[in-house]
């Protein structure tokens, strides 16, 4: 079921289109990885539903629902650009924040008492953010973006400026979050954090969306039916004699007594069949398809834009 | 509605904590109140120092000067000379030395000498006392000479008072007294805060827009609440703050200020005196003289009940309605830059209107029916600081309306003007915002 969905977004500003007729859709439970190079579009789509900004044309769906303003308290944001008063004591700021989020003061209050002592920060409630380190002042935002526990939370960027100790703690609570049944809207560069935590990815580029769906549907889809076989290095083994018509080794390199090499097929051809050539010359280790990282999936398709 | 009125108290309570805040808010009545008593006290101090003045008299006149207060006139036939002066005043217990040369009946100049400067009171006092006395025999050798019997009275009959009583006529046709100085004087006073109050509160307001957008929190802000509410509760919270401000002035000053007065100033019966046509029979009774009493008097009858109402609402609203006209003008403008210095090129425009506002109040007191003055008393821009001045002289209800229906229309719809250039300003980093650009983003 859609959970969110932006259908035919246009926004236009002085001098160029933003976004341009882009429609996403978010299932429910997601982590929803929102990929594309710097000034595609991203931060403009982010503000557009969480109703910073309005769309010159294009409709938005809140659970089926057209979205109203109200809905500001069901999504959680933590924009890119974190900021926070900084002559404000903490405790009392994310009262506040929490507050102007639909909450009233006493749950504000429990609420956050109870993540503190989760981030093991009880004793900055009566600081100033002035005199937060920078890492600091990200978990105090941190907290304030889920505290009114929406149903939808955007990250853009949240892993900049956390040291790895905190964004394995980070990483933890959004992973926790999306268990509770929390649909996570997620921007990044960090491929490798793409594919550790998204089950869903879009990429804009140039204003428009390029591709959307599940992670690894994309990733098979764009996997160009090579293969890997390893097998254990014998001098006298010639594996392009074993092929036949049917696979081309692509490559091939010796690592110790392994010998990789990569393999495409070129016409139909059951495995198997490639495989019983091979097994009875030599000692196979691993024999698998060659998924494309998000990284050179994401590349190659900005560059052929 | 709920959320704007978190925005408000957030914006209440951050302000009214500061230190900057309880020092300026309990400084300004001490310091008013010490000027005040300064004044006073220089006022009704007495002058207490004996003195005495050697006269060295040259004319016919006979010992012309006795005591004035406490300086004692002595006449000395001591040959003193301009070159030994000083010596004969280090030497005596004098404190000053004067000629008084022979022909002084014929307007002559009377020096005094002196280590120190001789006061203002003592010189009028000192040459207004010889000219009775000269006066007095002239006129004796002049009633002699005409030997017309009882020339003297018949002259002093001649002399007749004219006091100019100012009236107003109020439109149901009723005469009332009022003194327009006065009244005016409290305009201008009155304009001269609202400008204060707009510039300091409405820059305020300018300051919060910058720090929201250079800490980056306004993006978090206007994910949970519409910019122009936001914007709003702002406006309010900061506009709360300078009427605590200035209702705790105007509590501490007006406190001390009474409380002063019952010290110092002789028990005058206000309401008695408001009634008065009889000042001479009234001073009798009193410690104050009929010519001080004629000044208390007209304050009182233009600061009666009636007027005070009146003023006191026109100046709440223009006081309130002036600062929210700027204040969202101000907010527009912290949106639209990335810091203050930035904030320069549009905020020159808008403090050269306001300056033009007081300087109007000021002409207005001379001229309150001038071209200029009425219209700067209606549009909204200078309204707040000309308008006021105006009222004790007398504006016709439909102007007061006017005026104030403008003022309104004109906050609606600037404050909407600035809402647009607010909510993409706040979001928009590292350009050197233009008034063509300005411009453009009205029709985002």
């Amino acid at each position: 079921m859609s959970f969110f969905a932006a259908q035919n977004i246009i926004k236009n500003y002085a001098n160029h289109r933003a976004l341009d007729d882009v429609s996403i859709d978010i299932p429910e439970g997601a982590i929803y990885g929102l990929l594309g190079p710097n000034g595609a579009g991203k931060t403009s789509l982010i503000r557009i539903i969480t109703q910073i900004t309005g769309p010159d044309s294009g409709k938005l769906f809140f659970k089926g629902v057209p979205l109203i303003p109200s809905d500001m308290n069901r999504i959680g944001y933590l924009p890119e650009e974190r900021g926070l008063y900084k002559k404000m004591k903490v405790g009392e700021q994310a009262v506040y924040l929490a507050r102007l989020k639909g909450i009233n003061k006493n749950d504000a209050i429990k609420r956050l008492k109870t993540w503190f002592e989760k981030f093991e920060i009880e004793a900055w409630w009566d600081k100033k953010v002035e005199e937060l380190s920078k890492g600091m002042a990200q978990k105090v935002q941190f907290i304030t973006t889920v505290l009114h526990e929406p149903e939808m939370l955007i990250f853009d960027e949240p892993f900049s400026g956390f040291d790895p100790i905190n964004v394995e703690l980070l990483k933890k609570e959004i992973l926790d979050l999306r268990q509770k049944g929390t649909t996570i809207i997620f921007s990044t560069h960090n491929m490798a954090s793409v594919e550790e935590i998204c089950s869903h990815i879009a990429l804009i580029n140039k204003s428009r969306k390029i591709i959307e769906g599940p992670i690894n549907e994309i990733r098979e889809k764009y996997a160009n039916d090579t293969y890997q076989l390893s097998f254990r290095y014998a001098p006298d083994f010639k594996p392009e004699q074993f092929t036949g018509e049917e696979f081309e080794i692509l490559s091939q390199k010796t690592e110790g007594n392994r010998q990789d090499i990569i393999l495409q097929r070129i016409k139909p051809c059951n495995t198997n069949t490639l495989l019983s050539r091979f097994l009875p010359h030599i000692d196979i280790l691993s024999y698998q398809k060659v998924i494309p990282g998000m990284n050179d999936i994401f590349i190659k398709l900005v560059k052929n834009q | 509605m709920n959320k704007t009125f978190i925005i408000i108290s957030r914006e209440f309570s951050t302000r009214v904590r500061k230190k900057s805040f309880l020092v300026v808010t309990i400084f300004v009545p001490i310091l008013f109140i010490l000027f005040y008593a300064f004044l006073m006290w220089l006022m009704l101090k007495d002058d207490t120092q004996e003195r005495k003045i050697a006269v060295v008299n040259a004319s016919t006149l006979e010992r012309p000067l006795e005591t004035i207060n406490n300086t004692k006139f002595e006449y000395t036939t001591q040959p003193i000379t301009e070159e030994n002066a000083a010596d004969f005043l280090k030497n005596k217990d004098y404190y000053a030395v004067m000629w008084i040369p022979a022909n002084v009946m014929d307007s002559a100049e009377i020096p005094i000498y002196s280590f120190s400067q001789v006061t203002m009171e003592l010189k009028n006092t000192i040459s207004s006392q010889l000219r009775k006395k000269i006066e007095n025999i002239k006129k004796s050798a002049v009633i002699a000479a005409s030997q017309i019997p009882d020339l003297e009275e018949k002259l002093d009959a001649t002399r007749t008072p004219v006091i100019v009583r100012t009236l107003m006529i109020t439109e149901t046709g009723q005469a009332k007294e009022s003194s327009s100085e006065i009244a005016s004087i409290i305009g201008v006073a009155a304009g001269f805060i609202i400008y204060f109050f707009i510039f300091i509160y409405a820059a305020q307001v300018m300051k919060g827009v910058i720090e929201e957008k250079t800490n980056r929190i306004i993006e978090v802000l206007v994910s949970s609440v519409k910019p122009f509410q936001f914007l709003l509760g702002k406006i309010i919270g900061v506009a709360s703050v300078g009427l605590v401000q200035f209702l705790i002035w105007i509590v501490l000053i007006g406190g001390s200020v009474m409380a002063l007065q019952a010290a110092f100033l002789p028990d005058i019966d206000l309401e008695a005196l408001r009634n008065s046509t009889n000042l001479a029979a009234m001073a009798q009774t009193q410690e104050l003289g009929a010519e001080e009493l004629a000044v208390i008097q007209s304050i009182v009858k233009t600061i009666e009940p009636k007027f005070i109402l009146t003023f006191l609402g026109a100046f709440l609203f223009y006081f309130i309605g002036g600062y929210l006209l700027y204040a969202s003008l101000f907010a527009a403008i912290g949106a639209a830059v990335d810091n203050e210095t930035d904030s320069q090129q549009f905020m020159t425009p808008l403090s050269i209107i306001l300056a033009i506002g007081v300087y109007i109040g000021f002409t207005a007191m001379k001229s309150p029916e001038s071209p200029l003055v009425f219209w700067s008393s209606l549009i909204p821009f200078t309204s707040p600081t000309v308008m006021l001045v105006r009222i004790p002289f007398g504006v016709p209800a439909w102007q007061i309306i006017t005026s104030m229906a403008l003022l309104i229309g004109a906050f609606i719809f600037f404050t909407w003007l600035s809402g647009k250039i607010y909510r993409t300003g706040i979001l928009m980093y590292g350009k050197k915002v233009t008034w063509k650009e300005l411009y453009k983003w009205l029709k985002y």
